[in-house]
């Protein structure tokens, strides 16, 4: 169990150093979130009832976006060198090596999307101190849910050549249940309605995390083996 | 030398597609010993080198590692191998240090700063421990890839090319280095296409051709015009 969590923990070191020291990923994250944001006040306006009811959707379409273009880079570090062949040569449980992509991830776009939140409030002139905590939750199990999923496709995605193609392809239907479930929460958290108003969508939520999480761990070996 | 082989490779075939890369290939590697395969480009010694690595699943005939099927197996097989291929598997990003930490972690080895220092030191490159990869030439990069075995310790080193791209002084390094896994107990299989080092710490030479050994003998006190006669005569004659 050490062993496991020592190789989890040295996958995210790793991961998160060279995206620190590239910054590849993280700028190109935030200009693409700041341009969303300035299409969606465009498209809008500053009609107060109508932004009321779009908010959400665009809120978590911007963290699909974003999202997106994160996940898809996931593995593209290690084709450099083929370090992928060195990630399969590795002896013991590759479900290590996906928990830790998957929590390397996790924080990106949890820091891309707090990011956006901040620039959402700003943008569209809202005040969100009061629903944050429970804003954070949503968006919390949404995320995982979407990085369980999305960092397994990036693994089974990487050595097609139409990868970029195909990545958004397979991800979006099989995150339509979580989608629904994160806006429909984030609808009724942002009208100011508490966390137990949308408990049936939470408990959705959590128990995608855990079979999306679980598939990943128990598929990984597949998917990297190829 | 033990009498055992440490690696028995046996019928093996492999075909992508209609093409038949390897045809009933057999091999023998004892403790100690190291084996250079030669052949053509696309006589198949990167395959053979990938099936007994399992990056690469056998069509048919079995290839045992340490007493390890490579296809039923993979996992144990792993434990027991290094692989130096065409790749350095480092990542630009990293300094060497931070490289070797990774991938020795990664291996289940737990290194102390000094066992990171020795290892460098030992592939001459303890002097740049902290500076980035990218910054590294070829043979650095190599010399980088062969670090981490000296703290995991496999018992067989599968080499492709070993000596390509490396200097003078690099290809130096890289032959006591072998010459001393081998005395250590560890065994080697070499894939090469070329006359100059590998055939130094080579024990035995195995010519490939058309997915089989045509010629596996001693290399005994054959030198390097020798063997390019040989495989000549057993090579370039069937191609």
């Amino acid at each position: 169990m050490l062993t496991f969590a020592r190789r989890t923990f040295i996958v995210v070191w790793k991961d998160l150093l060279v995206e620190r020291r590239s910054k590849e990923t993280l700028n190109a994250l935030f200009f693409f979130a700041l341009l969303l944001l300035f299409v969606f006040q465009f498209a809008v306006g500053p009609d107060r009832e109508r932004l009321a009811g779009t908010l959400p959707g665009l809120l978590w379409l911007a963290f699909i976006l974003s999202g997106l273009l994160g996940l898809g880079r996931t593995f593209v570090v290690e084709r450099e060198n083929d370090c992928w062949e060195a990630l399969l040569l590795a002896p013991g449980d590759k479900s290590a090596i996906y928990i830790g992509k998957l929590a390397g991830n996790l924080l990106l776009m949890l820091v891309v999307e707090a990011i956006l939140v901040v620039l959402f409030g700003f943008f569209f002139n809202l005040d969100l101190g009061a629903v944050l905590p429970a804003l954070a939750v949503v968006i919390g199990l949404g995320t995982v849910a979407f990085a369980a999923v999305g960092t397994l496709f990036a693994a089974m995605t990487a050595q097609v050549r139409a990868r970029e193609l195909l990545f958004p392809v397979l991800l979006l239907p099989v995150q339509a249940p979580v989608l629904l479930a994160t806006v429909k929460a984030t609808e009724a958290v942002l009208l100011g309605e508490p966390l137990g108003s949308v408990a049936h969508w939470l408990k959705l939520l959590a128990a995608a995390d855990v079979v999306y999480v679980a598939v990943g761990v128990l598929t990984f070996d597949f998917v990297l083996e190829g | 030398m033990a009498a055992d082989p440490l690696i028995r490779v046996t019928g093996l075939r492999k075909t992508f597609g209609n093409h038949r890369v390897l045809d009933g290939l057999d091999l023998d590697v004892r403790v100690g010993e190291a084996v250079a395969v030669l052949g053509a480009n696309g006589a198949g010694k990167t395959t053979l080198l990938k099936v007994l690595a399992t990056l690469v699943r056998p069509t048919r005939g079995t290839a045992i590692v340490a007493g390890h099927d490579c296809a039923r197996d993979p996992e144990r097989v792993r434990r027991e191998i290094g692989l130096v291929a065409h790749g350095s598997y480092v990542y630009e990003d990293l300094t060497a240090s931070e490289n070797l930490t990774f991938w020795v972690t990664l291996a289940g080895v737990r290194p102390s700063a000094a066992a990171l220092a020795g290892a460098l030191a030992t592939v001459e490159l303890d002097r740049v421990a902290d500076e980035r990869v990218r910054t590294f030439s070829a043979g650095m990069k190599r010399r980088l890839s062969l670090a981490r075995f000296v703290l995991v310790r496999p018992r067989v080193l599968l080499l492709d090319e070993p000596f390509a791209g490396l200097d003078q002084r690099a290809k130096k390094w890289l032959e006591e280095h072998l010459a001393s896994f081998k005395a250590g107990g560890g065994s080697i299989v070499m894939a090469t296409h070329s006359f100059g080092r590998e055939l130094a710490v080579a024990d035995r030479i195995a010519i490939l051709v058309g997915g089989a050994i045509a010629l596996d003998t001693p290399r005994g006190a054959l030198s390097a015009d020798d063997v390019q006669r040989l495989y000549a005569l057993h090579a370039e004659d069937t191609c």
